[in-house]
């Protein structure tokens, strides 16, 4: 096995009784951007917690770096970053004493904490604040400093739970930016968590998880081609009777839900004037949905990602 | 053939061991820091103890027959109150960083627990033991002369006070959550203790039930262990309230505070 990879075997974990993971299996390759995609409450931060050995799992097993994070805690917390949901930095010291202080718990020398240090504030673009008070800093530039905080120690595996949660737009996208350029420097693995749908699409890789459970795990791509086709969304004023013209006159199947009416078509922009033309009941508004993941993730669960459930649509 | 270039068990040991050191090392610099930064704070809990000193002091002293000597008594008093006040804040910043998940931040480190709260409990001594030395510069007003042995013994003795002092706030801070259950148990527990200690006024001759809750208050101890240290300097000295040897009280002080700082560590380092 490569150093930065992860794998885990039917891990769980249970709460009271109450199953926050139930028997997860993934294979995250070295170097690997992996996204951990689902609504919040569906066991990813318990995921990490496992992962990075602050909680002990129920059962299963998890191999992070090559070593089992029940063998070997302290070996593994050595190995890897990690960036927390909620910020974890000292606001009462500088930006320079809060990666010192890192440093020093990680075991780095003098010097080579002093360079990294140095490194690490470059990466996220922090140079030259290294004696701002964190206090101080702007929500994104806190945020930047945790994840250079977590690669200090150069591990081979970086955590992020939620890194951009509560962020603007604009910080956000400050945030990637600056992922992508670690991406590109180092070689590094990444287990990122995420309820976003554009975070996910930057992975290489992605796990959907819902109540505990892996429903998809492949690449962005690959599970959009799952759903194929484009599909378009009517409004109209009998949606029985507008399902039943377009099966006889066009040979398109559709399902209905409480918002309307859901055809599957291979291209809409061609398709939309046929289905207008031969419709004969008022139509109120047509939308086109390109494959998303979001729509992957209804497939499988039958809920979008921010949790509105549309049953009957994929029967 | 492969040649075994592994260090010996003994450079790995050491090298662990200068970890671990630096690894306190670096949580006690943070705390001072953090005293450091903030003033006000410096300057409150600093303030407590010599307003009690000459409020209570010449206050209560004043209703008393034989009066000046009340100062006296209540030196020591003023002594752990102005080492408590550290040890409390830095014992409970414990909870503190957990509400900001900066323990969490700690807790992933590759360092024993023991040394992150070693650290910390070391940072509380430094600051108590700074602010107990200026304190000690009003002796003089509770007429217990400047002998340079005396203060020293009071200085060690304060270091060591604070030390078990934060260790065990620090204990109950991991032990009791939420962060307000945790307050809310040290406040009620506080002030009883203080007021049994012998701390403000002497306890001999209590009912029974309290004489018991005397005995099993570790407060007591370490006021007898200041009043016995600096009794023999005055020139009227005044009865002890319990009859315990010193070296006792001085293993009694530090047992409770290595045990907690164990406990502590224990609670800590397990995964829920």
């Amino acid at each position: 096995m490569r150093p930065g990879a992860i794998h885990t075997r039917s891990l769980r974990k249970s709460y009271q009784g109450m199953r926050a993971v139930c028997g997860i299996s993934l294979n995250v390759e070295a170097g690997e951007m992996f996204g951990f995609l689902g609504p919040n409450g569906a066991g990813k931060s318990t995921m990490i917690s496992m992962l990075s050995t602050l909680l002990r799992p129920s059962g299963g097993r998890a191999l992070v770096a090559g070593i089992d994070v029940r063998d070997d805690p302290k070996e593994v917390r050595r190995r890897i970053g990690l960036v927390f949901q909620e910020p974890t930095v000292d606001a009462d010291l500088t930006v320079r004493e809060n990666l010192a202080f890192h440093a020093t718990l990680y075991g780095l020398g003098k010097h080579d904490a002093r360079r990294r240090v140095a490194e690490a504030a470059d990466l996220v673009g922090l140079t030259g604040r290294g004696d701002t008070l964190v206090r101080t800093l702007s929500d994104s530039m806190r945020r930047l400093l945790e994840i250079a905080r977590g690669l200090l120690h150069e591990p081979g595996v970086l955590f992020l739970d939620e890194p951009t949660v509560g962020l603007d737009p604009q910080a956000r996208a400050e945030i990637w930016e600056h992922l992508r350029e670690l991406r590109h420097r180092r070689a590094i693995t990444v287990f990122l968590n995420t309820h976003h749908l554009e975070e996910a699409e930057y992975c290489d890789h992605i796990a959907m998880v819902d109540r505990g459970r892996v429903v998809a795990d492949d690449s962005p791509a690959a599970l959009k081609r799952l759903i194929g086709t484009d599909r378009i969304h009517l409004r109209t004023g009998d949606d029985q009777a507008a399902a039943a013209t377009l099966s006889d006159y066009l040979g398109l199947a559709s399902a209905w839900g409480p918002d309307g009416l859901y055809v599957q078509v291979t291209d809409a922009a061609t398709a939309i004037p046929w289905v207008c033309t031969v419709l004969r009941v008022p139509v109120h508004s047509i939308e086109v949905r390109r494959p998303s993941l979001d729509e992957v993730f209804l497939r499988y669960t039958g809920r979008t990602l921010d949790g509105v459930a549309r049953p009957g649509v994929w029967p | 053939m492969t040649v075994d270039v592994r260090p010996s068990l003994w450079s790995r040991l050491l090298r662990r061991l200068w970890w671990e050191t630096r690894a306190a090392h670096v949580v006690w610099q943070r705390e001072l820091l953090h005293y450091v930064r903030n003033p006000a704070r410096l300057i409150m809990t600093l303030a407590q103890p010599v307003v009690y000193l000459l409020v209570l002091g010449t206050g209560l002293g004043a209703m008393l027959p034989g009066g000046d000597g009340y100062l006296t008594y209540l030196f020591p008093g003023v002594l752990l109150m102005t080492v408590q006040a550290p040890a409390i804040a830095i014992g409970a910043s414990v909870a503190v960083d957990r509400e900001a998940g900066f323990l969490r931040e700690m807790l992933v480190a590759p360092v024993h627990r023991v040394s992150l709260l070693a650290g910390r409990c070391a940072g509380a001594s430094t600051v108590a033991t700074c602010q107990g030395t200026l304190v000690l510069g009003l002796a003089g007003l509770a007429r217990i002369p400047y002998a340079p042995e005396l203060m020293l013994a009071l200085v060690a003795e304060m270091a060591l006070i604070a030390f078990a002092m934060t260790a065990f706030v620090a204990l109950l801070a991991v032990v009791i959550s939420p962060t307000p259950t945790f307050h809310a148990a040290l406040g009620c527990a506080l002030t009883p203790l203080v007021f049994l200690s012998g701390a403000l006024f002497p306890i001999a001759g209590l009912p029974g039930w309290l004489t018991a809750l005397m005995v099993a208050n570790p407060l007591t101890y370490v006021i007898d262990l200041l009043r016995r240290t600096i009794a023999p300097y005055l020139v009227r000295p005044e009865p002890a309230a319990v009859h315990s040897p010193v070296l006792m009280e001085l293993a009694v002080t530090a047992g409770v505070g290595l045990l907690s700082l164990l406990l502590a560590a224990r609670r800590l380092s397990r995964p829920h």
